[in-house]
């Protein structure tokens, strides 16, 4: 009897002692996470209507690199591109995929360049010369009007992802 | 209740003795912590390590008196404040950076030594693993203190280090936002890091440090022939005067002063690189301030991250994380992995000798060719194959230990 009362004992402050400790890992796990405020910043909005054909436009959104480019009619269309109206435009993150330097747009050849290793990409973001080993890859968008709202999910960008065309 | 001296002077022998049993600690911790004579100088790297850690904990402290973990002022907290204002500050500094660096130094020689004299085997297995637990704890102090200049190469390193943790095709975009605080290395990443460099890891370390003597104090230190030493009868030899007969020196004073000795040596060509050769602990990619919108070059870490860099780097990314991840915890199954029960050095273990050479030759070829750049085929390929053969030396210790044949301890 004495031992089942010890034994009960035992169990009841090991048992509240874990439930203490599981709240202070979640409350450690909480204070480590991205602020709302960083949270908040993580939308970039782009107006596309004021993008000139074939000239690079570089925004940023978390931080990286975002290329905009407005398509000229006689380039080539792809299913990569996010249309509005009669306008196609190239939108990716713009850090090569080979180990993330950032390409430099060359106008007259409709090219982008990696500068570290050589990589090649079209006006479409596909790899046109290795080392880089995908296209570059589109970030999450949503067509809002005349504007490109970075960093959250529309249906265009939905069906680019179930198509297997993001990266 | 004890019994205390009515008469012992405060603060005398004999008070100590009989308030914290200082004779005892004395005898456990030095006068009767035996040693044996037959060593060499490689077995004071330990204390070296522990001379080093000191150093950089006083540099440590001196810079944290002015350096600010803040985006916006760290790199000027470094560069400007402690460079050209802070009298001695880059005393400190350039103590602290040569410090780091050629602390793995000497940790990779600590450790091949135990390699070279099986002093990881039957007995000694905790020591192996806590001093693998010190490895990982320095190389994570290593890389979070390099965070904080917030220079170029504290940037981009930080961020492609960070992006390990998405582990490949599983995409854990999620995790890694974690970790930093942020989508990219910002103020939140630079701030947590801050605080692992100057108070988590050095706590971490301190433990490992007091564990890591703790599991040595009952095997004692190992050898030059692995040869078991009867502690109690050498001990008890050298207490009745016959030291010359006696197999073992007590640690304090005796083999104390051979270590300090070493140290001597040590601190003399420790400090000609503090103060005519820091540059070569300073890269000079890390005095540009860290821009995310702009790649070096090339990216590499610091010369002792080198071989597992290179590990990483020629395979296709989820091959290369795999096979990262295996060199990353290979050596702390070593103790498991080699089967031979001789405790011996690897001159006279056969087939063991050879591997050991293969295995400091791969790591330094795998060192060399991570520092060059990926874009040369021949060196990538020397890379590829050092990689490989990295990778094949686990599988091939396991066959070599089964089939080694127990040494004749008898002549």
């Amino acid at each position: 009897m004495e031992k089942n009362r010890r034994d009960f004992m035992g169990m009841a402050l090991g048992g509240f002692a874990a439930i203490g400790g599981v709240g202070a890992l979640y409350a450690m796990k909480r204070t480590w996470d991205p602020l709302p405020s960083v949270k908040a910043a993580g939308f970039t909005t782009i107006d596309l209507s004021t993008m000139e054909p074939n000239k690079l436009v570089v925004e940023k959104w978390r931080g990286k690199p975002i290329f905009v480019l407005k398509k000229t009619a006689d380039m080539k269309a792809d299913d990569r591109d996010v249309v509005i109206g009669s306008d196609r435009f190239h939108v990716s993150i713009g850090l090569c995929t080979h180990l993330g330097c950032i390409p430099a747009y060359e106008g007259a050849e409709h090219k982008f360049k990696c500068a570290c290793h050589g990589g090649e990409f079209d006006a479409s973001g596909r790899v046109l010369k290795t080392p880089p080993p995908s296209p570059l890859v589109i970030p999450p968008f949503k067509i809002d009007g005349n504007k490109l709202v970075l960093g959250e999910t529309g249906p265009e960008y939905k069906k680019m992802q179930d198509a297997g065309l993001i990266a | 209740m004890a019994h205390f001296d009515e008469n012992a002077k405060p603060f005398s022998e004999k008070w100590l003795d009989e308030r914290i049993g200082l004779n005892t600690l004395k005898k456990v911790l030095n006068t009767e912590y035996w040693i044996p004579k037959n060593i060499n100088f490689l077995w004071a790297m330990g204390m070296l390590l522990a001379a080093t850690f000191g150093l950089l904990l006083v540099s440590g402290i001196m810079l944290l008196m002015y350096y600010k973990p803040d985006t916006n002022l760290a790199f000027d907290s470094v560069n400007y404040t402690i460079m050209s204002e802070v009298g001695y500050g880059w005393l400190w500094r350039h103590i602290h950076g040569v410090g780091a660096s050629i602390v793995f130094l000497i940790i990779y020689i600590h450790m091949f030594t135990g390699i070279y004299y099986g002093s990881y085997k039957r007995g000694r297995e905790l020591i192996w693993l806590s001093g693998m637990g010190l490895f990982v704890a320095f190389s994570a102090e290593a890389f979070s203190g390099y965070m904080l200049p917030w220079g170029q190469m504290s940037y981009w390193a930080g961020m492609v280090i960070t992006n390990l943790f998405s582990m490949g095709s599983l995409e854990l975009n999620g995790l890694v936002e974690w970790i930093r605080g942020d989508y990219v290395p910002g103020d939140a990443f630079l701030n947590r890091f801050f605080m692992l460099h100057v108070l988590l890891i050095p706590l971490a370390i301190i433990g490992l440090i007091v564990l890591h003597f703790g599991t040595l104090r009952l095997p004692h230190v190992n050898n030059q022939e692995g040869e078991e030493i009867d502690f109690e009868t050498s001990a008890a030899l050298w207490k009745s005067g016959k030291r010359k007969e006696s197999k073992v020196i007590p640690f304090s004073p005796v083999f104390l002063s051979k270590d300090l000795f070493v140290m001597s040596i040590y601190f003399i060509l420790f400090f000609y690189l503090v103060f005519y050769h820091f540059e070569f602990a300073m890269d000079p990619v890390n005095f540009d301030p860290a821009d995310g919108l702009k790649t070096p070059a090339h990216i590499y870490p610091e010369w002792y991250f080198l071989w597992s860099y290179e590990i990483l780097r020629p395979f296709s990314k989820d091959i290369g994380l795999i096979a990262f991840g295996i060199a990353q915890v290979a050596f702390v199954f070593l103790p498991f992995i080699d089967r031979s029960p001789n405790v011996a050095p690897a001159h006279k273990r056969g087939l063991f000798k050879i591997w050991f050479w293969v295995l400091v030759v791969d790591m330094i070829t795998l060192t060399a060719m991570g520092k060059l750049p990926p874009t040369n085929p021949t060196f990538a390929t020397i890379g590829l194959i050092a990689a490989v053969i990295f990778l094949l030396l686990g599988p091939a210790l396991f066959v070599i230990s089964r089939i080694e044949k127990p040494l004749n301890r008898g002549a």
